[in-house]
């Protein structure tokens, strides 16, 4: 697995996109740094920036990746080679560049601009942890369509709307429901809602740090419990690795029974 | 002329000459104040030298000057009040006052006065005490660069720094409280005045009005309170110069208005606070030329405000901008200044051209839905946004700002 691992890595890292990719967030960091020289306000449009990006990237490159290397696929697949170490390999190699070209790409300017020194440290960590969270599970469904569909097209176009469902669509019938139904104890169904979409529990794992979370606790004993004590931290934590691990699991399983 | 003049004050003076001074201290003749407060005629003096001493209930009968020097400590031992006011003209200054006893039926104070006029509290340090200064219908008195750290955990076992109840004509100036109930409260209190104080991590209000008409408070701070300062159920307060910070807490806010009446508020700083300013039930307020800064809602009206003014402020970076529930009422937003304004100033007179709309469609449907709280940032949330901005539906089409500033109002 691992040899398939390094060469799905090498061969993204040497393709043009991780580094237009590397070089989009590096050339990110330093211009909010020359905006604002604040940390923990650029901490914040990155956050915008990061929960919005990351999912689709992941999802355009989980899709590209998969049908692009199709016939090496196939190729590998004649070999004498567990089909789950193939396909859990490239998942990795993608999903892996990824992250690098995230955490590197942001990393550089915000070490140059003394992140180390600055209270934001942690802020600034936990985007990175997120930011790296979301690739991988975008990755990891886009791979999950990409094996559903035969037909790259229709795949892509899967892929694609499943971005903005989760990244618009799912917000707003969270809250029309919200609306459609405000006579009621809402707060344990918010937070539910959010964790049935890792980009909401993204943002909310971020928003806990920064200090506006007091904002959201102001409605309720629940918020106020949630999002005022590490209890919401380790939650959201939790059920980011679950959606990281479930879609792995479905790629084994999909991929074990699939008919090349 | 000048002699009929001497001669008339001539007995004043002489009066004055004749007050004595008493001198407290442990190895002095005089080792307790109480006894020295007895021994000493109205208009004397009681130097209090350093030491602890350990009294309560010292009872201040007639017109005195005690005075404590460098380390005079009087230390209640948590068991009861410590200074009782009973007669005009009393200073009491210099002293360290320590340990007064909590109650649930006595509200034990380290100075306490019970109709009395022209007292002078100045220079005092409290640690620890239940009340600081309890002033009981009391008139013309001045309460002077005080220094009060409580330890206040609990609202219902704890007391207020300086508690006013039925005064008037009261100075409550450059005094710093932390750690109490409410850092200053006044109820019924007229024609007072509250400058230059700080009031910091009380665990209910900074500071608080009931039912006290015509007062004013000016240059003060509050910061890091359970809630800024809460006005409530008076008339014609004055609010200037006051600095609101860091009342960032899930229900908390920089300014309470609760039934005002025609106020005044006016080059005041909001900041970093979870509500600027709170309103409900107000009426005939004037909001001019303040700094809203880094709220969470810069404004949030509950109900019932009619007729208020808001001109001439900084709205700067609040996450929510201002809450709004119901009609207009007429009040009215003027030639603000608010972050988000992205319309253009073709004639260049500093003025947008186009109105701005303060209420954002978002914080119309928290203020509805509070639970969508939870998609706070979220890019469905900007787009809305964004599109009830182009055009408004749900939000009110008659609150906006006819002349939004394009500049920062220096005020």
């Amino acid at each position: 697995m691992l040899k398939i691992l390094k060469y799905s890595f090498f061969d993204l890292m040497r393709s043009r996109w991780s580094y237009i990719y590397f070089f989009f967030y590096l050339i990110l960091g330093y211009v909010l740094f020359f905006l604002n020289n604040d940390v923990s306000k650029a901490v914040i449009t990155l956050l915008n920036i990061i929960i919005v990006l990351t999912p689709l990237i992941g999802t355009i490159f989980g899709v590209m990746y998969y049908y692009s290397s199709r016939e090496f696929t196939e190729l590998l697949l004649s070999q004498p080679l567990k089909r789950s170490t193939i396909f859990i390999g490239q998942y990795l190699g993608v999903a892996l560049s990824l992250s690098l070209s995230l955490v590197i790409g942001l990393g550089i300017p915000f070490v140059a601009y003394g992140v180390m020194r600055s209270g934001a440290i942690w802020d600034f960590t936990s985007l990175l942890v997120t930011g790296s969270f979301l690739t991988f599970i975008f990755v990891a469904l886009a791979y999950n369509i990409a094996l559903s569909f035969n037909d790259k097209i229709k795949g892509f176009g899967f892929a694609i709307l499943m971005w903005l469902f989760m990244a618009v669509v799912y917000d707003g019938i969270i809250m029309l429901l919200m609306m459609k139904y405000q006579d009621y104890p809402l707060d344990k169904f918010a937070l539910g809602a959010m964790m049935f979409n890792p980009i909401d529990l993204s943002r909310v794992l971020i928003l806990l740090k920064l200090d506006i979370s007091a904002l959201l606790g102001y409605t309720g004993a629940v918020f106020q419990q949630f999002f005022g004590t590490s209890m919401g931290m380790v939650i959201s934590m939790a059920v980011l690795s679950l959606w990281v691990l479930i879609p792995v699991w479905r790629i084994r399983r999909v991929a074990g029974k699939k008919d090349f | 002329m000048n002699r009929t003049i001497f001669i008339l004050l001539f007995p004043l003076l002489v009066n004055s000459l004749l007050a004595k001074e008493i001198v407290v201290c442990t190895t002095c003749e005089v080792t307790n104040i109480q006894e020295a407060i007895n021994r000493a005629n109205a208009h004397d003096a009681i130097i209090i030298k350093a030491g602890t001493y350990l009294e309560n209930n010292i009872t201040i009968d007639k017109p005195l000057v005690i005075k404590g020097e460098q380390g005079a400590i009087v230390d209640g031992q948590s068991k009861d009040g410590i200074f009782l006011v009973a007669a005009d003209s009393v200073t009491i200054s210099g002293l360290t006052i320590n340990n007064v006893g909590r109650s649930h039926t006595k509200d034990n104070a380290g100075i306490k006065t019970l109709n009395v006029r022209h007292f002078l509290f100045e220079n005092n340090t409290f640690n620890n005490p239940f009340f600081a200064f309890h002033i009981q219908k009391s008139k013309r008195g001045v309460i002077r660069d005080n220094i009060i750290h409580g330890n206040a955990i609990d609202e219902f076992d704890s007391g207020n720094g300086i508690h006013m109840w039925h005064c008037s004509n009261i100075e409550v100036l450059d005094n710093k409280v932390d750690h109490m109930r409410d850092g200053i409260y006044f109820e019924f209190v007229k024609h007072s005045k509250v400058e230059g104080n700080e009031s910091r991590f009380n665990i209910r209000y900074g500071l608080h009005f009931m039912f006290s008409n015509n007062d004013e408070y000016t240059h003060n701070l509050f910061e890091n309170n359970g809630a800024g300062v809460a006005v409530m159920f008076s008339k014609y307060i004055f609010m200037k110069n006051n600095t609101f910070r860091l009342n960032w807490g899930s229900a908390s806010y920089g300014l309470l208005l609760k039934e005002i009446y025609d106020a005044e508020i006016k080059h005041n700083t909001f900041e970093k606070n979870t509500i600027g300013i709170s309103a409900d039930g107000s009426t005939r307020v004037n909001v001019e030329e303040n700094d809203f800064i880094n709220n969470g809602w810069a404004i949030k009206f509950l109900g019932a405000c009619y007729s208020n003014k808001f001109l001439r402020n900084n709205f700067v970076s609040n996450s929510f901008g201002i809450a709004y529930k119901g009609t207009l009422n007429s009040n009215i937003f003027d030639k603000n200044f608010w972050s988000e304004y992205v319309g253009y100033d073709l004639n260049h007179d500093g003025t947008g051209d186009v109105p701005f709309r303060p209420v954002k469609l978002f914080s119309y449907v928290v203020n509805k839905t509070p639970e969508t709280i939870v998609l706070l940032r979220s890019l469905f949330v900007d787009i809305i946004n964004f599109s009830e901005k182009v055009s408004p539906i749900f939000t009110p089409d008659a609150l906006k700002d006819e002349h939004p500033s394009m500049k920062r109002i220096a005020w």
